[in-house]
């Protein structure tokens, strides 16, 4: 069985001439199926960056990244919107679309598939807003919900689809300790128990303990990996 | 009956639903264009309605532009539509008249030979000369003078169809007797109230003493803001400098079945060239015609139109542009979990024709309403009709696909990998 996340080689610089600056220089990351892994560095260090080339956000320069079996190096437009479908996005702010319920902003995730029946969305929307504690809040709008109530918000969103591996940015930044710790949890569990490997940037030292392995980075190079 | 379901099921359930046995209860509806719009459209609508003062305003704005080009196409239609009022009223199915006319206030002359040479068809049952003249009509209330359209004929031959003709043409038989055109704007004096009151009497219509010896329908145009019907020899004591062997106008009337088409042409084959022959259909285009290109009446309205949907087109064209602007992060968010930036820009266009029909709505409503004012007020033929109705509405629409295609180029500044 291939590796979720498979890099090799991987740079990439902004911008271009006299101009461009580097921010990842051959990077060499491999997760493995059902792993937790924790990207962490200071900022500027390039990690939110790596995210982004993985999450096929943005496109590849150099190097070879295959995300779930395929390849991003020369992957078009296309090929990249397709493959997000198969990843759950957490973000640092939850980004709910605040016209719709906390069940319909679920559902958003499921209503790229057109064939799938109304109902069948709103249900699976439903059992995963229990599933991460939100009973009873299904139909407020996120504005009426707490900061650690949105992000479990965004959890169910990520997971409801079912996807082959979550990419999470700093998804406790915005929250308290309590919260923040409980929501890193919620999210290592809910993954561990479907399967779903998670690679989550953070620098956040609290929820350091729910991952199986701890990547460090500095200067857009990987220069410690170490087992939690 | 379920398994009867699973089966059809079977063969792409699995990759489609992702989980079959929750999708198995219920056949699923196919991913017809339906959802592929649906779907862009409820999302659409649920935005629109988050923000009522801004879906409000955008309504107000496209309700708007759909009034304005109403008013401006049901003015443009009524003028016209007036303007050849007195032709249309016209029961002839073909007519001879001068190539040199321009529009029927001011008739070039036709010897009125040709209404007879006409009758040389064994198809033409009659050809009934028509005179058209101004004059000035002195208001029998306070005197003042105002231009009046003369329109003389033989009221018994039936070639014209205006209403309460027939009621009053044995009266028209008298000598200096006119019908007075009881649509003529307010101007010419309360002739049907005295009319009801005291019957016939006497006007003065140029420098002649005439009677007012009933009353017709046909009603006021640019060319004249009334008119008068009266007999040909009756047109003949008032128009004195006219010369006898002329007319204005041949209005020929057919025997029932004949072929109007194939006796235009033979029409044309037995008269010179002096005069040409139209079905009643070409004489109407070509009097609304005149008024169209000769003058800037239909250059104005059709600006005004295009400056109400301009007006219109930047208001939603506004609204749509903030409403991505405000929320290039959930736009952004949904490319990132994989939404295409086809999908968006069907959500973009689907906000706009929502405004597009929550605006007309009212809008048509408002101008039913307002037409009936306005008519009431300028006595022109104003009216809604299915057909104007269409036309707006497809304007409407345009309008607002022009300002949601404009507002797309926006969704490109949602750039997912900025979300991070």
């Amino acid at each position: 069985m291939t590796d979720p996340i498979g890099i090799s080689r991987l740079t990439f610089a902004y911008g271009e001439g006299e101009l461009r600056r580097p921010v990842l220089r051959d990077i060499d990351l491999t997760v493995h199926a059902g792993e937790v892994v924790l990207l962490t560095g200071p900022s500027g260090s390039g990690k939110t960056t790596l995210l982004t080339l993985i999450g096929a956000l943005r496109a590849m320069q150099e190097g070879s990244c295959r995300v779930l079996g395929r390849e991003l190096m020369g992957a078009s437009e296309r090929d990249r919107v397709r493959l997000r479908r198969s990843i759950g996005f957490i973000f640092q702010n939850h980004n709910l679309l605040g016209f719709l319920t906390a069940r319909q902003n679920v559902a958003m995730a499921l209503e790229i598939d057109a064939a799938l029946p109304e109902r069948v969305r709103l249900e699976r929307a439903g059992e995963m807003l229990r599933a991460v504690g939100l009973a009873g809040h299904e139909d407020k709008p996120p504005g009426k919900l707490s900061g650690g109530q949105r992000q479990r918000v965004a959890i169910a969103r990520a997971l409801v689809a079912g996807p082959g591996l979550v990419l999470a940015d700093e998804p406790t930044a915005a929250l308290d300790k309590v919260s923040g710790g409980e929501v890193a949890h919620l999210l290592r569990d809910m993954a561990k128990s479907r399967g779903t490997p998670i690679l989550l940037v953070t620098h956040d030292p609290r929820i350091l303990d729910i991952a199986d392995r701890v990547v460090a980075m500095e200067d857009g190079r990987i220069v410690e990996a170490q087992a939690a | 009956m379920n398994a009867l379901t699973k089966t059809t099921l079977l063969p792409w359930a699995p990759e489609n639903t992702g989980d079959a046995p929750a999708a198995a209860a219920t056949p699923p509806p196919s991913p017809g264009p339906l959802a592929t719009f649906l779907l862009p459209a409820r999302l659409a609508w649920r935005q629109l309605r988050a923000e009522r003062a801004r879906l409000f305003s955008a309504m107000a704005g496209v309700m708007f532009a759909a009034v304005l080009v109403f008013m401006q196409l049901g003015f443009r239609s009524a003028l016209f539509d007036s303007a050849t009022a007195l032709l249309t009223n016209m029961r002839a199915e073909l007519f001879l008249m001068n190539p040199l006319t321009t529009a029927s206030f001011r008739p070039e002359p036709l010897p009125r030979v040709r209404a007879h040479q006409a009758l040389a068809l064994p198809e033409v049952a009659q050809a009934v000369p028509v005179y058209l003249a101004q004059s000035t009509w002195r208001n029998p209330e306070d005197g003042s003078r105002r231009a009046i359209q003369m329109i003389g004929f033989d009221t018994e031959a039936g070639a014209m169809e205006f209403e309460g003709l027939d009621a009053i043409s044995p009266a028209l038989r008298r000598v200096d007797a006119v019908g007075f055109d009881d649509r003529s704007r307010p101007e010419f004096g309360a002739v049907a109230r005295i009319f009801a009151e005291r019957g016939p009497f006497e006007v003065q219509v140029g420098n002649r003493m005439v009677q007012v010896a009933g009353l017709v329908s046909i009603g006021p145009s640019f060319g004249a803001d009334g008119n008068l019907v009266m007999s040909e020899v009756n047109f003949r004591r008032m128009v004195r400098e006219r010369q006898a062997s002329n007319t204005d106008l041949v209005a020929i009337r057919l025997q029932p079945g004949a072929d109007v088409v194939a006796t235009q042409q033979r029409l044309r084959g037995i008269l010179p060239p002096d005069v040409v022959v139209l079905t009643h259909a070409q004489l109407v285009a070509h009097e609304r015609n005149y008024w169209e290109t000769a003058t800037p009446i239909g250059f104005i309205f059709a600006f005004g139109s295009v400056m109400g949907l301009i007006v219109g087109m930047v208001i939603v064209y506004q609204i749509l542009f903030s409403d991505i602007a405000n929320h290039l992060r959930e736009y952004a968010t949904l490319k990132a979990i994989g939404y295409s930036n086809f999908y968006l820009a069907r959500v973009v266009m689907a906000a706009a024709l929502i405004l597009a029909v929550i605006g007309f709505i009212p809008g048509a409503a408002l101008c039913i309403w307002l037409y009936d004012v306005v008519a009431g007020a300028t006595f022109l033929p104003l009216a809604m009709t299915a057909e104007r109705a269409t036309l707006v509405f497809a304007l409407i629409f345009a309008m607002c696909a022009a300002a949601g295609l404009l507002a797309m180029r926006k969704l490109r500044d949602a750039s997912p990998a900025d979300m991070f």
